[in-house]
């Protein structure tokens, strides 16, 4: 990720991703309304609305174009360092040319970056694979959702909710109703059991990552996920909290191992203008 | 129902929660910074009658993205706000709690819903800048865009009688909630 040409790519990359809502989103978004009727539908209509003016005339969908959250898999002998140039020279030009909103500063003289670079910024997470190639996959995560992320520790008394899957659940419903419409719903939801404080909000982030339809190997979330759609779009919360059928889009679940002492549950939410996207750079 | 700013008292407690209004003329931008430093005694050098949670996109001074921001975050400045500046509406996304729900009364003000995350289809709304303070300051996100719309598609979802449509879906969400979780 030294040259020229993969920056350009990356650059793509952001681009369509803060224009250009995921098929899948949309689809998912189509069918929510079709179901909706009076004010939620209107609701609903104006976004489908807006995905297609943004993606027609290549401008954000949202004026939040959001945090860019990076997702690097790689062979163990890539070079991390020039990837990670290659990523912040690629947000910087992103930030002029798409353009992004400035969506960093610091938090005590709130002085912003005005490139969306800084300390820990973007935050980029690397993990290793077997084949050649680099895959890239990005969040644009807007602040919205972001704040209304929940991390609970079990047993939770004033929930009822104990160390399992039960308690996951309690949690998962507790955090929607918290959230309400403040993170622009309808939701994906991403749910991680399990880990440390910070790895469980970690697992759950990147659950957001999966496409709405795919179908989790893990047989027990799997029906977890089904399940708690049915329930959160029950809660009648619905497009962005003014009342409906469609508070989520997709739930998506998954667990990793802990402390003995620790069960952690993580929610994170993506708002409706879920942006997402993914490329392999062969080496 | 169309409105034309700059609001008075009589027309916005003349608003119904639930009520489709297009909104003509000038609105603020004021996000959190915006609204630390109103409340730290800062004076914007333009009225305040229509205020406008957002942080927009500008660009060559065109606005190309602006969809509204989550408003809670203002609660704890809001209703000194609406008091001190004479605001008549507040645009935004997400609702208000109860001390702004208390100010929207006493003082005659409405909260209306913009659709969050459609920052093209308000953009389009948008006809100029026409002004903007604290640019250098706060910078272009936080900075008081002052913007001149028109036909500003919203919904007036909390009313100066103190109805709020957030509230009933938070109510019979906890109900629906409470019947899941036995």
């Amino acid at each position: 990720m030294e040259g020229q040409a993969e920056v350009k790519t990356l650059l793509e990359l952001i681009r369509s991703c803060a224009t250009d809502l995921p098929k899948d989103v949309e689809a998912a978004l189509h069918q929510a309304r079709d179901r909706e009727s009076g004010a939620a539908r209107k609701t609903l209509s104006a976004i489908i609305r807006n995905s297609g003016l943004a993606r027609r005339r290549s401008v954000p969908i949202c004026q939040d174009t959001g945090t860019p959250v990076f997702y690097v898999t790689c062979p163990p002998t890539a070079d991390r360092k020039s990837i990670r140039e290659g990523i912040v020279k690629a947000v910087r030009g992103a930030t002029g040319s798409v353009p992004l909103r400035p969506n960093a500063a610091d938090p005590l003289s709130g002085a912003n970056s005005g490139d969306n670079t800084g300390v820990n910024t973007p935050p980029i997470h690397f993990k290793e694979w077997g084949r050649d190639c680099v895959r890239y996959e990005l969040l644009l995560k807007g602040g919205g959702s972001e704040n209304v992320t929940r991390l609970y520790t079990l047993p939770d008394a004033r929930l009822s909710a104990l160390r399992d899957i039960g308690g996951v659940e309690r949690c998962v419903l507790d955090a929607v109703h918290k959230a309400q419409g403040n993170g622009c719903p309808p939701y994906v939801i991403g749910v991680g059991i399990g880990g440390m404080a910070d790895s469980s909000i970690a697992l759950a982030k990147r659950q957001l990552l999966r496409v709405i339809g795919d179908v989790n190997p893990d047989r027990e979330l799997r029906a977890f996920e089904r399940s708690m759609l049915v329930k959160i779009n029950s809660l009648g919360i619905g497009p962005m909290g003014l009342g409906g059928k469609a508070t989520a889009l997709a739930v998506k679940a998954a667990r990793q191992h802990r402390h003995p002492a620790s069960y952690f549950v993580a929610v994170s939410f993506g708002c409706w203008a879920m942006r997402r996207g993914a490329i392999e750079v062969e080496p | 129902m169309k409105l034309k700013t700059p609001l008075d008292e009589h027309t916005v407690r003349g608003l119904t929660a639930g009520d489709q209004v297009q909104l003509t003329g000038t609105v603020v931008t004021a996000r959190d910074a915006a609204h630390k430093y109103l409340i730290q005694g800062g004076k914007p050098p333009f009225s305040l009658n229509v205020i406008y949670h957002s942080g927009p996109i500008v660009k060559g001074g065109r606005v190309i993205s602006a969809g509204p921001t989550t408003s809670i975050r203002e609660e704890p400045y809001e209703a000194d706000i609406i008091r001190d500046f004479g605001v008549r509406a507040v645009i935004g996304k997400g609702g208000m709690g109860d001390r702004t729900k208390a100010a929207l009364v006493e003082h005659g003000c409405v909260y209306l819903a913009a659709v969050g995350g459609a920052g093209v289809l308000i953009a389009d709304k948008i006809r100029k800048v026409k002004a903007v303070h604290m640019l250098d300051e706060l910078g272009p996100t936080e900075a008081f865009w002052a913007l001149e719309v028109e036909d500003m598609p919203l919904t007036v979802a909390m009313d100066a009688a103190g109805n709020s449509l957030y509230r009933r879906v938070e109510e019979a969400s906890l109900q629906r909630l409470k019947a899941l979780t036995l």
